[in-house]
């Protein structure tokens, strides 16, 4: 391998999020240079989540992480709504097993990511803030063209290898030709509310003791109709709470994104939590919902794309995972670098390990099997008449107004029949979904 | 909670506004023959792009919170939009 110029690095990560930020971790406790730039103003000011980290993947990066690091509550309560405008389905799922070990807790980025990047700091990588990266420097290599550094306005910087962390618009990972225009029914937006409430009223709220978090997940009257779901997550003094819509139904219904978060704030069961309460912040963040199907290249001569940028997030119905598979990826990067600089090798071939790496982890592993999660969550019937349904079937049952009482089974029938559901949606969509989730 | 407007709500942010460069610009023609216009104006969550009675669409780039939705929205060629430089634009603090 020849090289025009000595780089100034070992590896350049662009973007100090989740994935960025452990990443050049790792990569700084292995004893490699390492740079790792950031366009905010500091680590964290650009990043935003909805709010839930899966924590154990992050635990095996920093084993303190739940005693040190600025997480808010551990996640002890799923509570997943079908909401209609006048009635609301729910499962409230409680578990103590989930607080030992902790599952899942509630995050701000603004306040983990300066954390993270400071670790990266200790363990020896520099820190370079409120640089924006414009575009990768490339040489013409044997293979296509080679990653050798970034250019940043006027400065150039040299590296052996560059990791994309550059987020869900990867404006690098395109650039380099790795990541082509995703389609609007991979993409969705994200739009969230950060509302301080005293600590005892949150608590009060949601039924939680000491620094127990609730997770709440609504499909249905949330977002009018519109393929997607609002959220409603417990921090220590504050909530986020937002809504995510997919852009291919938003365009094509017409809507406007923020009349459906007026229309979720001002809902009869969701206003009631929020009451009382002070906007503290507002935002909002591209979401990748294509699952599987978004993973396209992510490894090249001298450049890998990790987390949101490789398009690693999945949306399981229940569960919504990126941050933690931001982890894992990585973890899979940081590895497969160490082992191709040992080598002295970092072409193409030598960091096609880390698909191999990544996809032998728990992040390909779930991103294979919720593979055709996605497409389910396309159904429309879910964003509306199932909740409905349900609540008819309910009402059905506990509305009892003197007439005679009918079985169970033929309260469900009738509702069925009253609705635009059809029975063989109904197995079609229960067969999917059980395939699917 | 108090219902607030979308610039009220942009009042609680902070923001390092760029005076000098604007991250954003539309092609009017495009954008107006592709329907791009009414979309970004109705899927921008800090409503940066106003339709004007001509039919033009107008840019308040200083609101943005840079999620790129408009961009994944905006038919080829109707909308530049990149990242504001180093330093500028919204800076969150709870994220």
């Amino acid at each position: 391998m020849t090289e025009t110029t000595e780089p100034d690095f070992e590896v350049i990560v662009i973007g100090a999020g989740i994935a960025g930020c452990v990443a050049a971790y790792q990569l700084a406790k292995q004893g490699r240079s390492v740079l790792l730039i950031e366009r905010g103003e500091a680590p964290g000011a650009k990043n935003l989540s909805g709010g839930v980290l899966y924590s154990r993947g992050m635990q095996q990066v920093f084993p303190d992480f739940l005693q040190e690091a600025p997480v808010e509550r551990r996640i002890t309560r799923n509570y997943v709504n079908f909401l209609n405008a006048d009635s609301s389905v729910a499962i409230d799922y409680k578990d103590a097993r989930l607080a030992d070990p902790v599952n899942a807790v509630t995050v701000l980025r603004a306040k983990l990511d300066a954390w993270l990047a400071a670790k990266c700091e200790e363990a020896g990588a520099l820190i370079m803030p409120g640089v924006r990266v414009d575009r990768v420097l490339t040489e013409v290599g044997p293979d296509g063209p080679r990653v050798v550094g970034v250019q940043a306005g006027d400065d150039e910087l040299r590296a052996q290898v560059v990791i994309a962390a550059d987020g869900v618009n990867s404006f690098i990972a395109k650039d380099a030709g790795l990541r082509r225009q995703d389609p609007l029914n991979h993409l969705a937006v994200g739009v969230k509310s950060v509302v301080k409430l005293p600590r005892e009223t949150i608590e009060a709220r949601f039924n939680l003791t000491g620094d127990e978090g609730a997770a709440v997940a609504v499909v249905g009257d949330c977002t009018q109709g519109v393929g997607g779901g609002g959220f409603l997550y417990t921090n220590i003094d504050s909530l986020s709470v937002g809504i995510v819509v997919r852009l291919d139904d938003l365009t094509e219904k017409k809507k406007v994104v923020t009349d459906i978060f007026d229309h979720f704030l001002a809902h009869r069961f969701i206003a009631p939590y929020l009451d009382g309460g002070e906007l503290l912040e507002y935002g909002c963040h591209l979401v990748a919902e294509g699952g599987m199907a978004m993973i396209g290249e992510i490894a090249m001569d001298g450049m890998l794309v990790v987390g949101d940028a490789a398009g690693l997030t999945l949306n399981t119905g229940l569960t919504v995972r990126g941050m933690d598979l931001a982890v894992g990826s990585a973890v899979a990067a940081a590895q497969t670098i160490g082992s191709a600089l040992d080598r002295k090798d970092t072409s193409k071939g030598a960091l096609a390990g880390y698909r191999q790496r990544l996809f032998a982890s728990y992040v390909g592993q779930d991103m294979k099997t919720y593979a055709k999660a996605p497409s389910f969550l396309e159904v429309e019937r879910m964003y509306k008449q199932y909740g409905e349904l349900f609540a008819n079937v309910l009402y059905g049952t506990f509305s009892l107004d003197t007439q005679p009482r009918r079985h169970l089974l033929k309260v469900a029938r009738r509702s069925l029949a009253a609705s635009p559901l059809k029975m063989r949606q109904l197995v079609k969509d229960g067969i999917a979904g059980a395939r699917a989730l | 909670m108090k219902p607030l407007s979308v610039p009220d709500r942009l009042t609680k942010n902070r923001f390092n506004l760029d005076e000098e460069e604007s991250h954003i610009e539309v092609n009017q023609e495009i954008a107006k023959a592709t329907g791009t216009g009414k979309a970004i104006v109705a899927c921008c969550p800090a409503h940066v792009y106003t339709e004007e009675p001509d039919g033009t669409i107008s840019v308040e780039y200083a609101a943005c919170l840079e999620c790129g939705t408009c961009l994944a929205v905006a038919a080829p060629g109707a909308l530049k939009w990149h990242y504001p430089r180093g330093g500028f634009g919204v800076q969150f603090r709870e994220g």
